[in-house]
Order: structure tokens, then sequence, then C-alpha cells
């Protein structure tokens, strides 16, 4: 499925620089990556690596005036201009009808004072001037389609008065009422119960797969996203450090960091201490030069710590990572697995 | 000791929460504040507006043969001041003007400064700029100054009294205003509403006004006695509504020549503003209570 459709969203370069008290944050260092017509994009990595911010940036959402953008966002079906230069009453239009987004936490996504019906009639209507009545049928009919029992007694209860797992189902219905080309889920089960995690992701991708929109998927959790993604970018520290098909990168890691994320999952028949990794992603203010993983990389040499890294072609179909080593982390993790298969 | 090993704790938590079950229907009791201050408004409105069914004196009439009659002299249940006017009547009639200071005065106001404050939050920059250093223009003079500059420029007159007050109390609201909206700017369901492709003027008159609108309501129930106690200030410095309308500020000051003699003259006008006052910061209180309940 991956990488053979038309492109839909082309993120070339994009840099977002946040001004701050402390100095210039840089969330967002040059990150590339295209989705294509119905695909599913995982985005992974750790706290603070820049996954929001370049969602928020993608739909405009950064506050102007505080904020530096640079590089190309395209969405294609609008042309080859780039929507980080669009005024605002373009991107209106492109938000929602083109481009949802869906939030971390959807305790507080909705409007407190208004109850769900009027929240999900206001974005059915916001980019198609139907009839009150008709947005209504439109309303219930989504409520039914993301599994609200009841659905139409339900639209007049406020959201206090929903679990959060209905709120998140409340907010993708609201999310898909434009019937949006792509889907910005911005770590959509983060604040949901494993249970409910399952729920919503599978209503995601039940929802991704009837309607053929694309989605990017943005988890910190690389069980979730190996599961649900067609392709995959591991982020870290503001930059794409390695990006593949989700076959080839959960099983053939190139990146020491996707290497440690991966060896850090949980494992059901494994007892003891779990594996981490050890110190904290850098300040993105004083980023310091050469790999910014190297100063926790078990791979790392004193090179590492100077020489400028770039994303590299790494293995098949596209893979890329942002290390030289790549090759031997590879082998050394054919080694590993060797070694590890022999000892069982 | 057996009673207690009696009751299971489910049995415990069962009768905990039928308590407070109770508690919750009691939505009376807790709107009794708001219940109360309503009444009271309401009796005062009405008062106010059936004057001419309640008195049959008029506000204005001189009786010179009897003044400074004390209360419950026959035909005058609060007495007459020193021109014999019925001091009932003035009261009552007064109220019209007080409270038409207290509603016109404060809506205004009100409406205006959360306009101001909402559009200065969620648009921010220049415009933000502009219109609070605008507001800390005002906030740096003395407001009654401020306000007796206003209507030594205009002439005193009760509609100049409403231009004045309009002038220079709308700040209170964009200042309180701008604050809620600026943080109501950063929660995720105004975010959410702007990545829906909202308008700004949707996004702040149906997502943010909601939300924020409780904080300038209960403030407005406030501003409504100050401007009533400003009214008075003003009549009472005679700068307010004219002689011979009644108005309990300029009653009070009249009657403070008379306050060893007849304490009526002052005392019950006064006990009018405080009546009218006591309504509006009940009202205030339980406006706080009901609408910060709903926030949930």
């Amino acid at each position: 499925m991956s990488a053979l459709g038309t492109p839909l969203l082309t993120v070339r370069d994009l840099h977002t620089y946040l001004a701050t008290v402390q100095g210039v944050v840089r969330a967002v260092d040059g990150v590339s990556f295209t989705v294509h017509e119905a695909e599913v994009l995982g985005i992974v990595g750790e706290s603070g690596c820049g996954k929001t911010v370049t969602c928020r940036t993608i739909m405009g959402l950064m506050p102007a005036r505080s904020v530096h953008t640079e590089g190309e966002v395209i969405y294609h079906p609008r042309g080859e201009g780039s929507l980080l230069g669009a005024s605002e009453d373009v991107m209106r239009t492109v938000r929602g009808a083109h481009l949802a987004m869906i939030f971390q936490d959807p305790m507080t996504a909705l409007n407190p004072v208004l109850n769900i019906g009027d929240q999900l009639i206001e974005a059915v209507r916001a980019h198609d001037r139907c009839s009150a009545a008709e947005a209504r049928t439109r309303a219930i009919s989504l409520l039914d389609r993301v599994g609200i029992p009841a659905a139409s007694r339900r639209m007049r209860d406020y959201p206090f008065q929903f679990s959060g797992g209905m709120l998140q189902r409340a907010l993708i219905a609201i999310a898909l009422a434009s019937s949006p080309r792509l889907l910005l889920a911005d770590e959509p089960t983060t604040s949901l119960d494993v249970i409910i995690q399952d729920q919503i992701l599978c209503l995601l991708l039940e929802l991704q797969r009837d309607t053929g929109m694309s989605m990017i998927l943005v988890s910190h959790d690389l069980a979730v996203i190996s599961e649900m993604c067609d392709k995959i970018i591991v982020m870290y520290a503001g930059q794409v450090v390695e990006e593949g098909t989700a076959a080839d990168v959960i099983s053939a890691p190139r990146h020491p960091y996707t290497h440690a994320l991966l060896e850090a999952l949980p494992q059901a028949e494994q007892r003891g201490q779990l594996r981490n990794i050890s110190g904290s992603p850098p300040s993105l203010i004083n980023v310091p030069g050469g790999c910014r993983f190297a100063p926790r990389c078990q791979f790392a040499t004193p090179e590492c710590l100077n020489w400028e890294t770039t994303l590299v072609a790494a293995g098949e179909r596209d893979h890329a990572a942002r290390c030289w080593r790549h090759q031997e982390i590879a082998e050394g993790q054919e080694a590993w697995q060797r070694s590890d298969s022999a000892s069982a | 000791m057996s009673a207690m090993w009696a009751a299971s704790p489910s049995e415990l938590l069962m009768r905990a929460a039928t308590k407070a079950a109770g508690r919750q229907r009691s939505v009376v009791r807790r709107r009794f504040t708001l219940i109360i201050g309503l009444v009271m408004l309401a009796i005062a409105i009405a008062a106010a507006v059936l004057a001419p069914l309640l008195v049959s004196q008029s506000p204005t009439a001189i009786d010179v043969l009897h003044p400074l009659s004390p209360p419950l002299t026959s035909g005058h249940l609060l007495g007459t001041d020193q021109y014999g006017r019925d001091l009932l009547a003035r009261i009552l009639y007064a109220g019209r003007i007080d409270l038409a200071i207290a509603f016109g005065a404060t809506s205004v106001t009100l409406v205006g400064g959360t306009m101001i404050g909402l559009v200065a939050g969620y648009v921010g920059g220049k415009v933000d700029s502009f219109l609070m250093r605008l507001v800390d223009l005002f906030f740096a003079f003395p407001f009654l100054v401020l306000i007796i500059a206003i209507i030594a420029m205009l002439g005193p007159s009760t509609f100049n009294l409403f231009i004045a007050i309009w002038i220079t109390s709308w700040v209170s609201y964009a200042r309180i205003m701008r604050a809620q909206t600026v943080v109501a700017k950063k929660q995720q369901y105004v975010l959410a509403a702007r990545a829906l492709g909202y308008s700004p003027v949707r996004v702040m008159f149906r997502h943010i006004l909601p939300n924020t609108a409780s904080t300038v309501i209960i403030f407005s129930m406030v501003d409504a006695v100050g401007n009533i106690i400003l009214a008075a200030s003003l009549g009472f410095l005679g700068l307010g509504v004219q002689p011979p309308t009644p108005e309990w500020g300029s009653m009070i000051s009249d009657g403070q020549n008379y306050i060893l003699t007849s304490w009526w003259l002052a005392t019950l006008p006064g006990l009018a503003v405080v009546f009218v006052g006591v309504a509006f910061s009940l009202i205030g209180d339980g406006l706080a209570d009901v609408l910060r309940a709903g926030d949930r």
C-alpha cells in the first residue's frame, strides 16, 4: 500500500523555531516527509522531540508572532503552493475541510459550555451550507458511526457527561464532519487506558479505510505505531532520525535511537528491570553539534560528537537513517538477534 | 459498637451517597442568594415603576405649610422634606432614575468593555497593545475626577451622567475580559475550533465568550451598585440629576443640613441605596455560585 499512491501532502525541510525568553527553541529542525493518498504515516519519538509542533505547523496553528517557520508544506490537491506562507483566510478553508486534527487530551478539546450535538452540528455546517435539520441528521449519523450508543439522545449531553473514550470518539466525529482528506491524530490515545486506546485506534483505522483518507498518527508508543502505520518516521530532537516502511523500521532499525526504543518496549515473557534509554533529550535551545543522539548512544564514537549528520539511504524501499554507522548498527542487530536466539 | 458492625462498608457508602444526592437536589438552597437578590431587585423595580399607583402625591409638589414632618404623619408615611414634599413619593420616583443608571449605564459598559477586551485578547499584537494602553490611560486618572471633568465639560444632566459613565467605566470590563480571553485562547477547545477552520468571529463569540462571560457578568453586578453610588455621589456634589427631579444622592446631600433635627431626610434615601446595593450584591454572589457550578 505504501509509497504507491499519489502524494497528498509533502513537507519539505520544515523548520519551526520558537522565540522564548530563554532563547530560540529549534523545535522542528529540517523535517521532510510525504504522505500519499490513503496512507497512514506514523511519527514516533519521546516527549519534546517536535511531533506536536510539526502537526501544528502543518495546520498553521502556531502563534505567528513568536514563531518562525521555514520550509514548504504542500497540499497537492490545492496546487504546488506552500501552506506555510498562505494567509489566514486561505488556511481557514483548508483546515477542517481538507486537513483535520484531533488532539491529545479529549477532556479539554471540546467546549465545556456547548453540548455535543451543537458542536457537531457546527462542525458539519462549517464548510457546507446545509439546512439545520440536515446537519442534525448528519451529526447523529456521525456520532453513531464513531460508536456512541443512543446517538440522538447523547446529542444533548455536555462534554462533562461523557467519559474520556467517548469524548475522543465525539472529537473524531467532529474532525470527520467535513470529510477531510488528511487527519492528523496527535497522540489521540495518550490520556486513555489501554482497552479504550485499542478501541479508538481500531476505530481510526476502520474510518481511514472506509473513507480512503490519509492519516498522520503521532505517538510515543512504537508498538501502536508499528501496528497502525504503513510508513514510520522516528523523530529525535526536532529531526527525523529514521524513516521507512513500518516493517523495515521495526524489523531492521538502522538508527541507534530506534534500536533503543525497540529494546525499551516491555516484553510479556521478560521479567525484571525494563530497559531504558539513559539520559534525556538535549535542550533544543543550545543544540549540541554533531549527532544529537550521540550523548545517549551506546554505539557513539568520539567522531559522532563532531560530525554533522544527514539522513542517508540505508537498506531498501526508501529506508533512511541519520547515522553514519547505520550499516554497523544493522549488522550489530543481526548479530545481537542471533546471540539472543542462541541463548534462548 | 454492634450497630457499627451491622452496617457494611457498602451500606455506609450508600448512605453517604444518598445524603450527597439530597444536597444536590436542593438546587433552590444553592441558589438561595440569587433568588433573594432577584426578589429584592424586583421589589425595587416594581416600586419605582408603579410609583404613581403607590403614592398619590407628586414628588415635586411643594407644601410650605408642612415642612420637615416626621415619618408616620398623617398623609405622609415617611414624612416630608424641608419644602414639605412627600418623602415616600420622592424616594420611589428617585428609584426610577437610579435604577435606570444602574441598568442603562452598566449594560452599555458591560457589552462595550467585554467586546473590546475580547478582541484585544484574541487578536493580540498591536491592537491589543493599543487598546490596553488606552485602558491604562483611563486607569491612570482618578476615576471620580475624570467623571467630574467630563460632566463639567458637557454640563450636568442625567444623560451627560450616562455619557460620563460610558466613557470611563468600560475599561474594567475590557481589562478583565482581555485577561480571560488570553487564558482561554490557549485552551485546547479553542485550538480545536481553529483547527476546524472556524472564523475568528465564530471562535471569539461562540467558543471563548460563553466560557469567560461569567466573570464580567458577576463584576457588572458589583459595578451596577458602584454606578448607583457614583450617581448618588455626583448628585451629592450637584453634578448629577438636577433639582427638583428626585434622586437618592441629591436627597441625601440636601438632607445632611437637617441630619441633627430631621434625621429621616438623609437616612431614608440612604436606606434605599443600601437596599438596591444589597440586592445587586446578592445577585452577583448568587450568579457567581450558579455560573461557576455550571462551568464543570
